[in-house]
């Protein structure tokens, strides 16, 4: 051992101590300016930026009245290569002239495809049993509530709905 | 010659290595002489069948294309184009299907055995997140196969996630990667079942073998031999010192025939069944479709139709989380005392009763008879026995019995829905004003048909529903009525 270590090694204690607070104080700094904008990557679809929108689902006249069909639009927030995931259907019902009820396709209870009998004027869930009468409400089965129903507006003649995002319980369209 | 050069770089790689050194004593470390039976495999073969899943997965990841808009394709180009691509397929479905299968038992046993007890806990626990890693693995896995089950089942996930209060919206989002389901979702899922999850599968993996390294195995638990927080590590480390087996080969032999039969079961299942899927083009506007889940979470879509509405919520949002605290504090509650399971009644009735509750509900998840057949209506006709010598009127009424859609939800001679009852001798059950009123106003569970039908249709309906009575019983009729003659 040498007696004079302290004396002998260039750094002394104050230098050691500071280079050691030093590298925490750079590599925490390091740690936030990568974390940062990882977490706001991690959570940027958080910002709804024009998630809804109004969506022009064709001429009043291709709607029949008094009947419901099934209208497709391209969600406006698609990118390329959503491929045939951008395409989304809802249900158009026409009760007579510019009066219209536009329902999503999924069921209010966990979100399955209902289908629309015009026999028995009825919509019907696969997954659960849910099952609604023609003008949306809840007819049995397990769903809360009846069908989700999308904003709509007349506008020159073609029937326009605000959409963009999947319809849940929390916010439904 | 050859021999002599393979030792002298044996010993060369020892030399600078060092590995060999390192692990003979982790292989050839002692255990309880007992516990080298086939009792003590199922952890290991859940490892080889991880093992399985990650060398197809990485095949399949060498050719799938997770975007949204060739996903598919190229899940069919595996299926039909690629050489043996089906039989990666296959043996990557199959042996999802084993490793929860077999970690469930591998769970079973060890809480059956008390190996969960002091000082183990810690190796519970990350089990316990090992399980919910592979749970994670295996439906983000039915993602990835990009078919109108994975579409759906998605809007089922989102549907559950945004029912969490205040921060339901925010979470759909961030689970779907944006508003609504597409090209991101997929990207999304796909990261998290090829690098998150497996990540923090292999390091928990790690910690838990560790951990039976370092606690040893469970000894074989013997009625009336309590756990004593005092004294049980000394009394093990005698008892492995006075009466144990090298792990390898004596205990290890039997791990090893049971990963092997674990993992070739799972290569003839593949073999014999081939690949699941892809079920149907992923395109929401098809919207005739059914979708299922895949068998290991059969069990919750049941739950899911069968819960009362107005439990469902908080069942769906605290029961996960009730369930796994459980699970996390199981070796807090009962750490010490009994391991026997012949001397823990309760424990045994508990696990006999979710596993009762989970093969129930697997088993009504394969027939879901609370989901209408779509297609009864016009694919399950009215048997001609009920239609031979019927009124005009009563043929009239099974028409309308068709057309309505009644058969979606009822059946006829074994045929059509389940979800309301059959109706071969509804006449004797219900009086003509009975079925009456349940027609035009339903009630338990079905729906009011009152706006939808002509008072003709439902006369002729009711007409038609009078005759299915057995021959031997009659017509219900209500008590106030007369006596004798027709009503």
């Amino acid at each position: 051992m040498c007696p004079n270590y302290e004396f002998a090694t260039p750094a002394s204690p104050s230098r050691r101590s500071f280079l050691f607070r030093l590298a925490l104080a750079l590599n925490g700094l390091a740690l936030l300016l990568a974390g940062v904008p990882i977490l706001g990557y991690l959570l940027g679809p958080l910002s709804r930026r024009a998630a809804q929108t109004w969506i022009d689902l064709g001429p009043v006249a291709s709607f029949p009245e008094r009947e419901t069909r099934l209208a497709v639009y391209e969600n406006p927030y698609r990118v390329v290569w959503d491929g045939a995931t951008a395409k989304i259907a809802c249900w158009v019902r026409r009760l007579e002239g510019d009066r219209f009820q536009v329902f999503a396709v999924n069921c209010a209870h966990l979100g399955c495809p209902v289908r629309w009998f015009p026999q028995s004027r009825l919509f019907m869930c696969p997954c659960h049993g849910g099952v609604y009468y023609e003008d949306g409400s809840r007819a049995s089965g397990p769903p809360p509530r009846g069908l989700f129903e999308y904003e709509w507006a007349v506008r020159a003649g073609r029937l326009h709905v605000r959409g963009g995002q999947i319809p849940t319980l929390s916010e439904p369209v | 010659m050859p021999m002599r050069f393979a030792t002298a770089i044996a010993k060369w790689l020892e030399d600078r290595t060092g590995l060999g050194a390192a692990l003979t004593p982790i292989l050839g470390h002692t255990v309880p002489r007992r516990t080298a039976s086939f009792w003590y495999v199922f952890g290991s073969s859940t490892l080889a069948l991880f093992a399985l899943q990650v060398a197809t997965g990485v095949c399949l990841a060498l050719v799938y294309v997770p975007s949204a808009d060739q996903a598919y394709q190229s899940l069919v180009y595996l299926n039909h184009g690629a050489h043996l691509g089906w039989f990666l397929r296959a043996a990557h479905f199959w042996g999802s299907n084993a490793m929860v299968l077999v970690l469930v038992v591998h769970m079973l046993q060890v809480f059956l055995f008390g190996a969960y007890k002091y000082p183990r806990e810690l190796t519970w626990i990350c089990g316990v997140f090992l399980l919910l890693c592979t749970l994670g693995m295996a439906f983000t896995g039915q993602v990835l196969r990009w078919d109108q089950d994975a579409y759906w089942g998605l809007g089922i996930g989102a549907s559950i996630a945004s029912r969490a209060p205040g921060i339901g919206p925010g979470l759909v989002h961030v689970l779907l990667g944006g508003p609504i389901i597409g090209g991101r979702t997929l990207s999304r899922f796909f990261t998290v079942h090829v690098f998150l999850v497996p990540a923090l599968l292999m390091a928990l993996l790690g910690l838990h073998l560790w951990l039976v390294l370092r606690l040893g195995v469970n000894e074989w638990p013997m009625p009336g031999r309590l756990v004593d927080r005092e004294t049980y590590r000394k009394r093990y480390e005698e008892e492995v010192q006075r009466d144990g087996v090298p792990f390898f080969p004596l205990a290890a032999r039997k791990d090893m025939i049971a990963m092997a039969a674990v993992v070739l079961a799972v290569l003839v299942c593949a073999a014999l069944f081939g690949p699941h899927g892809p079920r149907g083009f992923p395109d929401p506007t098809v919207i005739d479709t059914a979708p299922r889940p895949d068998f290991f979470f059969l069990w919750l879509f049941a739950l899911f139709a069968l819960l009362p509405a107005w439990t469902e919520t908080f069942i769906l949002l605290v029961g996960p989380v009730v369930a796994i605290g459980f699970l996390v504090a199981l070796p807090f509650l009962s750490g010490a005392g009994e391991k026997s399971w012949l001397r823990r009644p309760g424990s045994v009735l508990a696990a006999l009763l979710i596993l009762l509750a989970i093969g129930t509900l697997t088993g009504l998840g394969t027939t879901s008879p609370w989901s209408p057949l779509m297609d009864g209506w016009s694919a399950t006709p009215v048997p001609p026995i009920y239609v031979k010598g019927r009124s005009a009127l009563e043929l009239r009424g099974a028409l309308v019995l068709q057309f309505k859609q009644c058969r979606n939800c009822h059946s006829l001679g074994g045929e059509g829905g389940l979800r309301g009852p059959a109706l071969d001798g509804v006449a004797s059950r219900l009086t003509r004003d009975q079925l009456i009123r349940q027609v035009l106003q339903g009630g338990g569970n079905m729906p009011a048909y009152g706006k939808n039908l002509s008072p003709a249709e439902v006369t002729a309906l009711v007409a038609f529903m009078q005759t299915l009575h057995p021959v031997d019983e009659p017509v219900a009729r209500t008590a106030a009525g007369p006596l004798l003659g027709p009503r």
